[in-house]
């Protein structure tokens, strides 16, 4: 179905159930009570977790496939972020062309430094691509301030033109961002026993397009040109050997993924319409490819949960204070706990960084695969009674 | 003309930082071919180092003046430094003054220790991986030691003065016969200049002229030949990843007055000292000295206001500029060694 096998279309049936259900998942515990607070179903942070998801998903193709480290990804994101405020400032508040032309612009960007950058390989790739993205972000906050506006950012305002939409709403405000007049903002509350669900149309906007572009990624994994990015990283000089030129195929491969960056952006913008410089730094790259090699670089599903894992720890993790930890150890005697709070509070709370980077070392050293790898491993414990032949798994890590 | 000798100073005291980093990225990757990202951390750990210094100095204990009073009329508390129990209160007053330059005392065997723990520690099982790997196993690391740093130090930048003989400006005018204060400098980055060009010319000796260092040099050149000849080249390579270690922590303690420390230095100078490095050809130590100096003089050229009028925001962009034109058309670098990490 669809043009895919059987096994990958279970896993999009999962990325499926799993995004349009998200905001019931991640708010299980009921509305007012204490742990309320690790609820994520609210729309701004889901929103965060898919659009995330496709922009690791679409590093993946670049860095999975053919193992070319980009350490400037983000620049593409914020150059999509820049092309939709600027649709909406002057041609309407409808996302749709502005995530056209955010997609379009990041396209044409990431072409002209791909171009550039994909003459060498290797550390060169990654300081090239850094390069252009530090020139990106430093000229975006300081010479291009007309067209990027600086240090405070492309903001919308009551006096753009917006041909074809409203300059400003009938009260003078600026108008939202809407989809045929669907504002991204809207939500509709759902109210179940003391449970509390918020339905986002931005969310489930934003959803689809993971979808998609998921639904994209499989098809690129499994096709002939993925194979041919696949003997990229494996040995690129035998390829060339058997007369093929791999060069096409990695501008290829960093366009498509230049886009899905785009995309992100676009996204992003529709959500929130303004676009901040900051977005381009190359700390933001590092955070792409944290999210990549967390989850699984290679595989299908991991940059999706390296996306959310880290957006939820930023966002969540991030507020377990001390009294929440003494709390949850109150059943300890009291010196016990004490000492117990004091081990584990500098690795919560505004620590979860720290605990991130642990973690992150701890991936890259033991499994090479991300998480994926060891969700892999696990189960392949629990079951050891077919061993090698259920391995040609979709999601197996590549080399 | 005056303008022009101006800027060169100021490019120098930047361009030695950024050649000593440099050193220390090449040392590691010359002799261990392992791409550090964590350099940048070590830099910072210097300047850390630095800050505790001071901060340990300065631990005093309150004792009551009885000959003032604060503002509720009650004898004055005053915080009076252990350290002048010692030494008495004119011994001790200098020490603090001096307390960046006594770092490097204490600073130059932690960091040795750091390099040591790194290699042996972690950075020993990444030989054989690509790398992409390494580059993202020390991207880590450097996350790790950014956060507990940050964890124990705060967020904000502490102040770190230099000693007081050194606040001022020295005026180059006159002795080259321009006007007075047409060319001043500060004393402090003379030191700097001074000190970096020491250690530079201290590391090149010790390469070029004991025992240790040919030993290091033809591994080097040769890793297996050596290896074969009955020399255990990685321990003397451990060692080597210890002085690039104590390298940068030095850069960075003695940075400390230049730029107040905060935990996320390390990753700006990272990033330009990766650019200095490839600009000057992986693996060629001459080659990032060169480039260091070469990149910090034109980052102050390109901020001159004439540069500037003519191109704006060329200041910003010079570095990465340069570096994307030498990667294409040179692509060993300046310097660069043939066969050292030719793709």
């Amino acid at each position: 179905m669809l043009g895919i096998e059987k096994k990958d279309l279970r896993l999009l049936i999962i990325v499926i159930a799993l995004t349009l259900l998200a905001p019931f998942i991640l708010n299980p515990f009921p509305e007012g009570s204490e742990m309320a607070q690790f609820n994520a179903g609210y729309p701004d942070l889901m929103q965060r977790f898919v659009i995330f998801g496709i922009l690791a998903t679409g590093f993946n193709i670049l860095f999975g496939l053919t193992g070319y480290l980009s350490f400037g990804h983000a620049a593409f994101l914020g150059v999509g972020s820049y092309a939709a405020v600027w649709m909406f400032k002057l041609l309407s508040m409808n996302v749709l062309p502005a995530i056209i032309l955010s997609v379009i612009i990041a396209g044409l960007f990431s072409l002209v430094i791909g171009y550039i950058s994909l003459r060498r390989s290797g550390i060169y790739f990654s300081i090239l691509t850094l390069a252009f993205a530090q020139m990106s972000f430093v000229l975006a906050y300081s010479v291009l301030t007309p067209i990027t506006g600086g240090e405070t950012g492309l903001q919308l305002a009551l006096d753009d033109p917006r041909i074809f939409g409203v300059s400003q709403t009938a009260t003078g405000n600026i108008p939202v961002p809407a989809l045929f007049g669907l504002e991204m903002r809207a939500s509709y509350e759902l109210e179940i026993g003391s449970w509390l669900f918020t339905l986002n149309a931005g969310y489930y906007l934003s959803a689809l397009f993971l979808i998609l572009s998921f639904y994209l990624a499989i098809r690129i994994f499994r096709s002939p040109f993925g194979m041919m990015l696949r003997a990229i990283k494996s040995n690129q000089t035998r390829m060339s050997y058997t007369g093929l030129n791999p060069r096409p195929y990695t501008l290829a491969a960093f366009v498509i993924s230049g886009m899905y960056a785009g995309l992100a952006g676009g996204l992003m913008a529709s959500m929130d319409p303004l676009a901040g410089a900051e977005r381009m730094q190359w700390t933001a790259s590092g955070e792409i490819v944290l999210m990549t090699i967390l989850g699984g670089a290679g595989t299908l599903i991991g940059p999706v949960l390296g996306a959310g894992m880290i957006k939820y720890f930023e966002n969540i993790f991030s507020k377990i204070n001390e009294s929440v930890l003494h709390g949850w150890f109150a059943f300890l005697p009291d010196g016990l706990e004490n000492f117990v709070v004091a081990v584990i509070y500098p690795f919560v709370g505004r620590g979860w960084q720290l605990t991130l980077g642990i973690m992150f070392m701890l991936v890259v050293i033991f499994l090479p695969g991300g998480l994926v790898q060891g969700g892999q491993k696990i189960a392949a414990a629990f079951k050891r009674k077919k061993p090698e032949d259920a391995k040609p798994n979709a999601t197996e890590p590549a080399e | 003309m005056d303008q022009l000798i101006l800027q060169i100073l100021n490019g120098l005291d930047k361009g030695s930082a950024y050649a000593l980093i440099a050193l220390g990225l090449t040392l590691i990757f010359g002799t261990l071919g392992v791409v550090n990202f964590a350099h940048g951390a070590l830099f910072m750990l210097g300047s850390f180092a630095a800050v505790t210094v001071n901060k340990l100095l300065t631990i005093s204990k309150k004792v009551v003046d009885e000959t003032r009073t604060d503002f509720l009329g009650n004898p004055l508390q005053v915080d009076v430094p252990y350290i002048y129990d010692l030494f008495g209160q004119t011994a001790g007053d200098v020490i603090i003054d001096w307390s960046v330059p006594i770092s490097i005392v204490f600073a130059t065997p932690f960091m040795v220790a750091i390099g040591f723990i790194m290699e042996r520690g972690l950075i020993k099982h990444f030989y054989k991986r690509p790398h992409a790997d390494q580059i993202l196993v020390t991207f880590g690391l450097a996350i790790v030691i950014q956060q507990i740093v940050k964890y124990f130090y705060g967020a904000n930048p502490i102040p770190t003065p230099a000693p007081d003989a050194f606040v001022g400006a020295f005026d180059f005018g006159v002795i080259l016969g321009f006007e007075p204060n047409a060319i001043s400098y500060p004393n402090w980055r003379l030191v700097y200049f001074f000190f970096s060009a020491f250690i530079i010319g201290g590391v090149f000796a010790f390469l070029q002229f004991t025992t240790f260092g040919m030993v290091v040099r033809a591994g080097m050149a040769d890793r297996e030949t050596v290896g074969i000849l009955g020399i255990d080249i990685d321990k003397r390579f451990t060692i080597m990843f210890g002085i690039a270690a104590a390298v940068a922590g030095l850069a960075g303690v003695m940075y400390a007055p230049i730029n107040s420390p905060n935990y996320q230095m390390g990753m700006d100078f990272l990033v330009l000292s990766f650019v200095v490095v490839v600009v000057g050809g992986m693996g060629s130590l001459p080659g990032a000295v060169a480039a260091g100096f070469l990149l910090g003089i034109l980052e102050s050229f390109a901020s001159m206001s004439v540069v500037i009028d003519f191109l704006p925001g060329i200041n910003q962009i010079i570095i990465y500029l340069v570096a994307i034109i030498i990667l294409l058309t040179r692509p060993r670098g300046l310097m660069g060694r043939k066969g050292v990490m030719e793709d």
